[in-house]
């Protein structure tokens, strides 16, 4: 990792994990004190962040669009769900062992594959090794038949559709289109207490910092040089006697595990876990995220899921029926005007500033209108499939 | 010769109604006069009774007259010691009294105004509009079966059949003689059918039990099982009603293979018009057009704004508001389309996964603006006159028109986009660029002016697709929305580059979701669908009918 980077990420790392927590815990009175409300919606903007990153991974590094990553986010949020579901026992609402929605289909018994979610270790495990099965198996599927481009945006967005349906049902046991929620606990830690909420918030974090270090690292790694050769050009890369499936396999269910840990994370800090997070909406705003950040950098995915859902929190409460329209125009600007998103373009903005700047110091002058022009084109990402 | 035995039938029929009409009201019988009387009275009994006695006169007059004593508008009159019955028409205020319209009970002849408060009300309790009813519906019947229309001739005989009352098997014998549609020939047998075998003698049954099975007559599975298991039924009875049922349920077995058939071959239809315009542009740019949803949901609000404007304009040539919605829709979305192509997209080729994207959020504004402007909820598309309905096809098959209708539209879409691909010379422009866009641009092909038609184009049948649609959905902001995936998965499993393709992923796409639903369920059944094509695309990765050629990328 650059040393530049090292330090930005160690300095927002602080600021994430130790001084917003910090500034929660002061009394809400004093000067610096964040709200919980606050903390609440930065964990959950987080989360976010941690899905913008493995998607980044899959589309800005291997030129793997997905269209279906809300599935993935969907399996952690509901394992985890499940969990605090099962955890809030006896004191719901109709005073059952079992969840309310189960009481309310006549669901008499608990059904099979919910039963070992009353174990912790076996729902830690869930949250990650159930997007990962799901991936691998989707994911083998799709990449050993060359299914690639274009298709494979399409049959990832026919899986969150399929997906969404499938959740919404009833005889599911999942809870149908309400999904999970009123929960209660996790893991024994209250969730109306703020400090559970300041933990969660930690948690999640914490999490995205080791989310990042994890995917700076692949991308580092020989099989990251790979990876980009295969977004670059597939072709060559198979002529050049490496497997593309293979890597495109790795990446997407490392994308998917990251996703599952996100919706892990998601479900207790918001407190309901639905079907409307999986479907074909969803999963396409997780796109634009990373795009509107600026894809192939890691730190702009974290940055445009972390700008564009504040952007929607505010706009939904204020003028809701701009959003959709905001929402659209952002995919549209975001392709036509920015590509490299926002971090390129401001990334741009200081090349060019300082180029004046050196300009003006040196005196001497220079092609302008041709070097800005070369600049350009080489900051925009090559196209993955041409 | 026919022709002529009908009209002398009819005058001879004339004649002698005319005789009947002359020769009732002078000689009223003991039976009626009787009647009349009872109806006056205060015994529930007897009056039930009158009522019987004047609804079997089956003298149109009376029943008549029984309709308006059910409406309560018979009154009695006193008048020179004597009572007598009358028929109130209009009421008016004169001065500081009512007063009423009257005519005669039976003949219907003025008796001038009279003051309301001269006259009594003959009431009409329940039991006694119950025992009236009968015979009021069964004169209605009567004239619904000599209606010109064949629908109502054929509703009122399955009414018959229905209700099964031995009286009626006269009314329908006679109707049986005169009726030459075929339809309602078989309705009226039916309900001779299921007449004789409630009421009839042995033979009767077996006759019936027989024919009904003969005619297919779905509606008498129940009373042929009943006459199956019916102990006290002849040997003979339960071996004809056994056979009957056999029959029946081979024939329901075709039917609902036809009717399994006819919704494959509907949903394709639909399927295809919407994939139609979708694969032509993906072939020729390699852009998916994630608009192309929302440019049918234009196409239908179009057709939503041509219906009002017609509402409000020429109520009286409504019908034909959808023949002017057709091409309004598909220049709406053309138009659209061009706006997009040329505005946007065209600075985008070569790069589909940006191309993607860029429509997605281009439908997301389209489908907000329609909300804004339209109201977020559906709005209402009526069918005109000739798309409402049916064809009936066979016994127990019915084909509504709007399917038929949309079948034949997009039949007639892939043949104009067949002609236009392969009978014009833009055609071949559009077939040179998809093949190679370079080589066709150095032979002086204006690849910029095609793509820009073939986008148009494209809009174009979205928006048709979108008019179609109106007829059997509902219509509203996130119409496009329900349908694009589905045909995403046309596209895809049609593989690029031929229409054959598309046609034929559309046809089995279509024909495999209405084959498993039964068995699966809706969204089981497009889960499996899912399943199948990530399966098929296994074997064929390009989808059915893949360009072959030497690049590698391919």
């Amino acid at each position: 990792m650059p040393k530049r980077e090292a330090l930005a990420v160690g300095l927002a790392a602080v600021v994430l994990v130790v001084v917003l927590p910090l500034c929660n815990a002061l009394p809400a009175d004093t000067p610096f004190a964040v709200s919980n409300f606050t903390i609440n919606l930065f964990g959950k903007f987080l989360t976010y962040a941690i899905l913008a990153l493995g998607l980044d991974l899959l589309w800005g590094y291997a030129g793997v669009l997905s269209l279906g990553h809300g599935v993935f986010f969907g399996l952690g949020a509901y394992a985890m769900g499940m969990h605090l579901m099962l955890e809030i026992g006896a004191k719901s609402v109709y005073q059952s062992a079992l969840p309310d929605f189960m009481v309310w289909n006549q669901v008499t018994a608990l059904p099979l594959f919910w039963k070992p979610f009353h174990s912790v270790v076996f729902t830690l495990a869930a949250i990650v090794l159930v997007p990962a099965l799901f991936g691998l198996a989707f994911g083998y599927l799709a990449f050993r038949s060359r299914i690639r481009g274009v298709y494979f945006s399409i049959i990832t967005q026919a899986l969150a559709l399929s997906a969404w349906l499938v959740f919404n049902r009833n005889e599911m046991n999942l809870g149908g289109t309400n999904g999970l929620a009123d929960f209660k606990t996790v893991f024994g830690f209250p969730l109306n207490r703020p400090g559970t909420q300041r933990g969660l918030y930690a948690v999640t974090a914490l999490t995205l910092v080791g989310a990042y270090l994890l995917c700076r690292w692949i991308t580092l790694t020989r099989a990251g040089k790979v990876l980009v050769a295969i977004r670059d050009s597939e072709t060559r890369v198979l002529f050049s006697g490496y497997s593309p499936a293979a890597y495109k396999l790795f990446v997407f269910v490392v994308s998917a595990m990251l996703a599952g840990l996100a919706g892990a994370l998601y479900a207790p800090q918001v407190g309901i876990v639905t079907p409307a997070k999986i479907g074909v909406l969803p999963s396409i705003e997780m796109v634009v995220w990373v795009a509107a950040g600026g894809r192939g950098t890691l730190y702009g995915a974290v940055i445009g899921a972390f700008g564009v859902n504040w952007i929607q929190s505010w706009l939904t409460t204020s003028y809701p029926d701009l959003w959709l329209l905001f929402l659209g125009g952002l995919f549209m600007g975001a392709v036509l005007f920015f590509p490299d998103g926002v971090v390129g373009a401001l990334g741009r903005l200081l090349a060019r500033a300082r180029r004046v700047v050196t300009r003006r110091r040196e005196r001497a002058p220079l092609d302008a209108p041709l070097l800005s022009q070369a600049t350009r084109g080489s900051i925009r990402p090559p196209s993955s499939d041409e | 010769m026919r022709y002529r035995l009908v009209v002398l039938l009819s005058l001879v029929a004339w004649l002698a109604a005319a005789a009947a009409g002359h020769a009732a009201p002078t000689a009223p019988s003991p039976e009626v006069t009787q009647a009349l009387a009872d109806l006056l009275g205060e015994d529930a009994d007897r009056r039930e009774a009158a009522v019987t006695v004047l609804g079997q006169a089956r003298d149109p007059k009376w029943l008549q007259f029984l309709g308006a004593l059910r409406d309560g508008d018979v009154y009695a009159r006193t008048r020179a010691g004597k009572t007598e019955l009358v028929v109130g028409g209009t009421k008016a205020t004169r001065g500081d009294q009512d007063v009423i319209d009257i005519v005669g009970a039976y003949d219907r002849e003025p008796l001038g105004t009279v003051p309301l408060a001269e006259l009594k009300e003959v009431p009409a309790d329940r039991r006694l509009r119950l025992a009236i009813k009968p015979f009021v519906d069964a004169d209605e019947t009567r004239a619904q079966l000599a209606d010109p229309d064949p629908a109502v001739r054929r509703g009122a005989a399955v009414k018959l059949g229905n209700q099964v009352e031995i009286a009626a098997v006269a009314t329908v014998e006679a109707a049986l003689q005169k009726e030459t549609d075929r339809w309602v020939r078989h309705a009226l047998t039916e309900a001779l059918g299921l007449i004789r075998l409630a009421h009839g003698g042995r033979e009767q049954r077996v006759a019936a039990a027989r024919t009904l099975g003969e005619i297919h007559s779905a509606s008498a599975r129940e009373a042929l099982g009943r006459l199956a298991a019916d102990p006290g039924a002849s040997p003979a009875e339960r071996g004809a009603a056994t056979q009957a049922i056999r029959r029946l349920e081979r024939w329901s077995l075709l039917t609902t293979t036809v009717e399994t058939v006819f919704q494959g071959a509907s949903l394709a239809s639909i399927l295809l018009l919407m994939a139609l315009g979708l694969a032509i542009v993906f072939g020729l740019m390699g852009v998916i057009n994630m608009a192309h949803g929302e440019l049918m949901a234009l196409g239908a609000y179009a057709t939503f704004v041509v219906q009002n404007w017609f509402r409000a304009t020429w109520p009286d040539r409504f019908d034909l508001y959808f023949g002017v919605a057709l091409p309004i829709s598909f220049l709406v979305a053309a138009a659209v389309g061009l706006i997009l192509e040329r505005g946007v997209i065209r600075f985008l080729y070569g790069r589909p996964l940006e191309t993607l994207l860029l429509t997605w959020g281009a439908s997301l504004i389209i489908q907000q603006g329609l909300r804004l402007w339209f109201g977020a909820a559906n709005v209402d598309v009526s069918s005109p006159s000739w798309l409402s309905g049916g064809v009936p096809v066979m016994v127990g098959v019915t084909l509504p028109y709007n399917r038929v209708f949309i079948i034949g539209l997009a039949t007639v879409s892939v043949a104009a986009t067949y002609w236009l691909l392969f009978r014009t010379s833009a055609g071949l422009r559009i077939r040179a660029v998809t093949q190679n866009r370079a080589m066709s641009s150095c032979l002086g092909v204006r690849a910029g002016v095609v793509d820009a038609t073939t986008f148009a184009f494209g809009a174009g049948l979205a928006g048709l697709a979108g008019c179609a649609l109106t007829q059997i959905g509902n219509v509203g902001p996130s119409l496009g929305q329900n349908y694009i995936v589905d045909s995403f998965m046309v596209v895809v499993t049609g593989g690029v580059g031929k229409l054959a393709g598309t046609i034929l992923a559309a046809a089995g796409l279509g024909g495999l979701t209405k084959g498993i639903e039964p068995a699966f369920g809706a969204v089981f059944g497009k889960v499996a669908i899912l399943v199948g094509v990530i399966l098929f695309l296994q074997r064929r990765p390009a989808g059915l009918f893949a360009t072959r050629d030497r690049n590698a990328e391919a």
